[in-house]
């Protein structure tokens, strides 16, 4: 009691909002700072290119998660010191805080990072493929893919233990309807756009469809789920996720280079001797199975994958293998950020970190339509 | 530059059908690109030009003939193979929005690079030398969409030129560009077939500056190709007639000697 007297949530609460921010505007002078210059390495025939500007924001974003990660060990209903709970977390396994901090925090934090990182990265590579800066995942219909068949399980009282794999499967049978139905000798990047548009409405009134049709009670609980939570989150999922991660983000990384090619438009990427229904096949396939992945294990939260990338490419420039990390690490600490705030903002009321997203993500959307109705 | 490993012997299409899908604009169309010249193709609007260079660039797959480099079909080899070989500077190329410069330029190295040769000194020299050729090089990290129309054409040239590909394709490589930038392009596209011996083929909608230019002209219509050679040879005030339906007398450019076309008023009623 006497220690929650000290530090009452709300200073908490703004500590943590205020060593992110700082965190954050440090990392970006520095980027300022360093500017293009690149490190070129040469070894036989392999041979690259590093920008020392994306060195920085990747190194400074890593600071940035860990210190997140450090205090949202320490921050929560159940104040824990500092040292007891990094002890906890790291070596400890026999402290009287080995629960919540093991089971219940821990896990928690990590699968923010690690979807948090799907999201952003997924939303990345299709903004650069379809070279419009206000498309994602969730704005063409794979997370409300990925919803309709969850809430369909949770409306109908089935096997909870099946939900991940409902909305995996969700999500990848939308994302392939997308591409088929925007097939006409080869898929362009507008036309895929505007079905996505069109399914994801038309999975939307499916989903309002369900909901009216069944009893509230299993309603409210596929409500919760579509908003997009972390609570519950567990080392099974922290699996799940990087599981999916380690064979998914080096694919992303590596298909880079030919989404840069994609860029330039279907005539010059044949001319430099790209095969572009190929690679757009497989980075889209790369970008869905990334969004599924995630949504499968924490519902469809939006706004991360529109928003992260834009800020990622404003600070680091346009798509690269560099930039691609960069942007994933900081999708991890948008969505750890988001959660943890959505945990302790009306503490003990716990909010769904999507809505902190939303809440973010709905502003600066409707920022970024105004910036781009001013261009054009 | 380096050019010199596989400079092909000859470059042609052979009875090429070509079509978007709709009726075929070209039928049964077979064209010899002689090697380490300036070819420029000229013709009306809607004869098939454009067509034509999209089709010898492997942008439009004919729906019968082949394309051949060295009498093989490029069709039958790897796309990065081709891309080694050839290069197209489409009508209006599209970029990604906010790209600086050198980022575009070094995209042009792609046919030359691996998944683990991301970026060779070969790359490097390749791009350092397209940025000064295109006189980018104070440009270099700017972003495209601050440039001019005229630099920005430089900047796609220069993408064009680090590729190395021996054979250059360009649409309209001058349009948009006012008089000085005009000259300045198709000078510098004359100086590269002059130093490094390559083949240039690019359609150009001004007569008088594909007249001059040209080594060897190719004059179309609906689809068909009408007369092509040396200008001094094929440009007469027939030919005009023939190609673009107008009255015109040629005389002699008093500077660079070769024809040059002076259109009449047209008496007879306008359509």
């Amino acid at each position: 009691m006497h220690y929650l007297a000290i530090t009452t949530p709300t200073l908490q609460r703004s500590l943590t909002v205020l060593v992110a921010i700082l965190i954050t505007v440090i990392s970006v002078r520095l980027a300022d700072k360093i500017r293009s210059r690149s490190y070129t390495f040469r070894w036989y025939k392999v041979s690259g290119r590093i920008q020392l500007k994306i060195v920085w924001l990747v190194a400074g974003t890593l600071v940035a998660i860990i210190v997140l990660l450090g205090t949202g060990l320490i921050v929560g209903d159940y104040p824990i010191p500092a040292s007891r709970a990094i002890a906890t977390a790291l070596w400890d396994r026999n402290g009287e805080y080995d629960f919540i901090i093991n089971s219940l925090r821990f896990p928690r934090i990590v699968v923010a990072i690690l979807a948090g990182m799907c999201f952003a990265s997924s939303g990345l590579i299709f903004q650069s493929l379809i070279n419009n800066p206000l498309v994602s995942p969730d704005i063409i219909g794979i997370n409300t893919g990925a919803a309709v068949l969850a809430v369909a399980i949770l409306a109908a009282g089935g096997n909870i233990g099946y939900l991940p794999w409902a909305a995996f499967l969700g999500a990848l049978l939308t994302a392939g309807l997308i591409y088929l139905l925007s097939w006409k000798r080869g898929v362009s990047a507008t036309r895929l756009v505007l079905v996505g548009i069109g399914v994801n409405s038309l999975l939307g009134a499916v989903i309002t469809f369900i909901t009216v049709k069944y009893p509230i009670e299993r309603v409210i609980a596929a409500a919760r789920w579509q908003a997009g939570t972390l609570f519950g989150a567990s080392w099974g999922d922290v699996r799940t996720l990087l599981i999916g991660l380690f064979v998914l983000l080096p694919s992303a990384f590596f298909l880079t280079n030919r989404l840069r090619i994609l860029q330039l438009g279907d005539e010059t990427a044949i001319t430099v001797g790209s095969r572009i229904e190929r690679d757009r096949l497989a980075l889209l396939a790369v970008a869905s199975l990334l969004a599924a992945l995630a949504v499968s294990v924490v519902g469809p939260l939006g706004f991360v994958a529109l928003i992260v990338p834009q800020a990622a490419r404003l600070l680091a420039g346009s798509i690269t293998g560099g930039v691609l990390i960069f942007t994933a690490l900081l999708g991890g600490f948008f969505l750890l950020g988001a959660d943890l705030i959505a945990q302790r903002l009306f503490a003990p009321v716990m909010l769904p970190a999507g809505v902190i997203t939303a809440t973010f993500g709905g502003p600066y959307f409707l920022y970024l339509l105004a910036r781009y109705n001013r261009a054009n | 530059m380096q050019t010199n490993q596989d400079k092909p012997k000859s470059f042609s299409g052979q009875d090429l059908y070509l079509s978007y899908g709709g009726p075929a604009i070209v039928e049964g169309l077979t064209v010899t690109i002689p090697t380490e010249e300036i070819t420029v193709i000229i013709g009306p609007n809607g004869c098939g030009k454009s067509t034509l260079l999209k089709a010898l660039a492997r942008i439009l797959i004919p729906s019968k003939g082949e394309v051949q480099i060295n009498e093989m079909d490029i069709q039958f080899q790897s796309t990065k193979e081709v891309a080694r070989k050839l290069g197209l500077l489409p009508q209006n190329p599209r970029s990604p929005e906010t790209i600086i410069v050198s980022d575009l330029v070094r995209r042009g190295r792609y046919p030359h690079q691996s998944i683990f040769s991301q970026w060779s000194r070969d790359d490097e020299v390749a791009v350092t030398e397209a940025l000064s050729l295109t006189g980018l090089n104070d440009f270099a990290e700017r972003p495209l969409d601050e440039l001019s129309g005229g630099q920005r054409q430089r900047v796609w040239i220069a993408m064009l030129l680090a590729q190395e590909t021996p054979i250059m394709l360009l649409d309209e490589p001058t349009t948009h560009l006012d008089i000085a930038h005009q000259i300045e392009i198709l000078d510098l596209l004359k100086d590269l077939t002059r130093e490094s011996s390559r083949t240039i083929v690019m359609v150009l909608h001004d007569l008088n500056l594909a007249v001059r230019y040209a080594e060897n002209l190719i004059a179309m219509r609906d689809g068909e190709i009408r007369i092509s050679g040396k200008p001094t040879d094929v440009v007469t005030s027939q030919m005009i007639h023939d190609v673009f339906s107008i009255q015109a007398q040629i005389i002699t450019d008093p500077v660079s000697g070769s024809p040059l076309c002076i259109p009449l008023p047209n008496d007879m009623k306008h359509d």
